[in-house]
């Protein structure tokens, strides 16, 4: 190997890294994540609106998630009607069996179960659809049509899911309820009266209102979080699955944690009935 | 109407990785440039960076004045309604059918009726050759198809400049002659400023009017076609005569030793010599001629002077005699 002399180095040498800063590349996610989320808000109140778009998401996140929710329900509510059922015998408070069955459902049950299908089934949807648009350069080819994806693709699928969130959420607590009254009547041998006459015993309307506002709120982290990891998936086709993968996890941490400051909130703004 | 595109000192990397810097080159108004390069050089980068998906670090990209690498988004999006871009798949919308894909831009920022819209559409679809293939879907049709289909949707707004990455990949060579015949005529029916982003040799040498390459993370010459296909610069003579010896290396660059033992060992070219400068393609008869060949001719002849001399002696020589003396 003859090697010529006076020759000066081709390769330019990169300069020398920076240290990262640990955690910044989470801190810059979380940021970015934020960032879409203030942007699919903005979005939300430009013209035009994208109707069809709104329309078809929300028929579809209602039809993938419409079964499952109602099937999760009926046991979710029979199991908190056993438990406390079985509770308040030990406690002599039969009669308010129904009163907690229901605070329970509505409170917290509805809205995590709905939420946990929005994700589950409608964000995992979305967000493997925005993925694959991505990786075929559908979303740079939108943009460079000048249409911005956000307001064209994003926020329908988010006021989809919040929207489904909300109907969803009646229709668990309204399963729930039945589920609950079925198993503590029938199963438990409670009185269906006192079941039913106890409802108002401790609940109240705006027990009603955190459930949908938790609801709303969830779908809408639901469909930010999808369409998040659906833009920014990794490499190829893997990069999909994995953000789909991901999608659903950030949701249900978020989700919990979002659940268990709104419930704090809640209980410290809103006093008990007859209080 | 061509626009003008004014790249001035652009430069881009990813992280600690320098793609290219210093890029400087004027896209002129109307004219057809290619912009060529090894694999893995930035091409497509460079092609992103032009239409804003990507920010470049450092330099401007100016089109009606506006610089595109500072500008608000809101003015960035309404900049992009000025450009045509044909992605390498074509990167059409799978979910809607050919007919929705290409009426989509109409739809998006026009308030056209839908008959109106369906003219045009239909108009745009005979150009590329695919008329009455409107209800397929792009799953369900071939490569060439999908692109020409992409040509089709970046055609329909009338754009003022038409970005083009990679015509030629993933298609036969007598699709990729009738792609190459395809943007000249274009060219000379709207008068749009195209760039072509290619390695194919076919391409560079037969349809520009300029010629540009991308190597080693710069710029190496941006210029009238016959200033590269003339040139002696070593990685551009390569490139064109599509030989290994050079300084293009299987992995993006060879340093010096592994050339000058290359060198030493006496490597045998393995294909003929392609010099020279070929005719350029011209439009289809019938159609209008290209408004540009005139401004690029007064162009040329301007900076004749500071040209090298392989180039300038082409370029006189293929001028006629009304050219030298009629005005």
């Amino acid at each position: 190997m003859s090697q010529p002399p006076n020759q000066p180095p081709t390769r330019v040498l990169p300069p020398p890294a920076r240290k990262p800063f640990p955690g910044m590349a989470a801190l810059r996610e979380t940021g970015r994540l934020y960032a879409l989320a203030l942007e699919v808000v903005r979005c939300t109140f430009k013209r035009p609106f994208q109707f069809r778009e709104f329309i078809g998401q929300f028929w579809f996140i209602a039809s993938v998630s419409l079964l499952p929710a109602a099937l999760v329900a009926i046991p979710f509510g029979a199991v908190i009607a056993l438990h406390l059922g079985s509770l308040t015998t030990q406690i002599g408070a039969q009669s308010f069996t129904g009163a907690a069955s229901v605070l329970a459902i509505i409170q917290q049950a509805s809205p995590v179960v709905t939420a946990l299908l929005i994700a589950g089934a409608g964000g995992s949807a979305m967000c493997a659809d925005l993925g694959s648009r991505t990786i075929r350069e559908e979303i740079d080819a939108m943009e460079v049509l000048g249409v911005n994806p956000v307001q064209r693709l994003v926020v329908p699928r988010v006021l989809a899911a919040m929207g489904v969130a909300a109907f969803l959420n009646g229709l668990v607590s309204v399963v729930g309820v039945l589920g609950g009254y079925f198993f503590n009547v029938i199963m438990q041998g409670g009185t269906p009266g006192a079941y039913l006459a106890s409802f108002s015993a401790l609940a109240q309307l705006p027990d009603l209102w955190i459930s949908e506002i938790k609801a709303v709120i969830f779908g809408f982290v639901a469909g930010v979080v999808a369409a998040y990891r659906g833009l920014n998936p990794g490499r190829g086709p893997k990069g999909v699955g994995d953000a789909v993968n991901q999608s659903v996890v950030i949701t249900f941490l978020l989700l919990f944690l979002l659940n268990l400051i709104l419930t704090t909130l809640y209980l410290q703004v809103v006093p008990p009935k007859g209080a | 109407m061509g626009v003008e595109v004014a790249v001035e000192g652009l430069g881009k990397s990813f992280g600690r990785q320098r793609i290219w810097q210093d890029v400087t080159l004027t896209l002129p108004v109307g004219e057809i440039s290619v912009l060529l390069g090894p694999s893995g050089t930035g091409k497509s980068v460079f092609l992103k960076c032009l239409v804003g998906l990507l920010k470049p670090n450092s330099g401007s990209i100016t089109i009606n004045g506006t610089d595109l690498v500072r500008c608000s988004e809101h003015k960035l999006y309404d900049i992009r309604k000025l450009f045509g871009v044909l992605f390498q798949d074509g990167a059409l919308f799978g979910s809607m059918n050919l007919y929705d894909n290409v009426a989509f831009p109409l739809r998006e920022h026009t308030r056209k009726s839908e008959t109106e819209i369906r003219r045009i559409v239909t108009e745009k679809m005979d150009m590329v050759g695919l008329a009455g293939e409107g209800t397929k879907l792009p799953g369900e049709i071939s490569g060439g198809m999908r692109k020409r289909a992409g040509l089709a949707r970046a055609l329909v707004l009338d754009p003022g400049i038409i970005l083009v990455d990679e015509p030629d990949s993933g298609l036969d060579p007598v699709r990729t002659a009738y792609i190459s015949q395809l943007l000249v005529d274009l060219n000379a029916q709207i008068d749009a400023t195209i760039l072509i982003v290619t390695h194919n040799i076919n391409v560079a040498r037969t349809v520009p009017d300029n010629i540009g390459m991308l190597f080693r993370r710069e710029l190496v010459m941006f210029g009238p076609r016959e200033v590269l296909l003339t040139s002696e610069e070593p990685a551009v003579k390569q490139f064109i005569n599509g030989s290994r010896i050079g300084p293009i290396g299987m992995s993006e660059e060879k340093d010096e030793a592994t050339m000058a033992a290359e060198l030493a060992a006496g490597f045998d070219l393995g294909a003929d010599e392609i010099t020279g400068v070929p005719p350029q393609l011209e439009p289809t008869p019938g159609l209008p001629e290209r408004q540009a060949v005139r401004r690029r001719k007064d162009r040329v002849m301007r900076i004749l002077h500071t040209l090298p001399p392989a180039a300038r002696t082409t370029i006189l020589s293929s001028l006629d005699p009304t050219d030298r003396f009629g005005r």
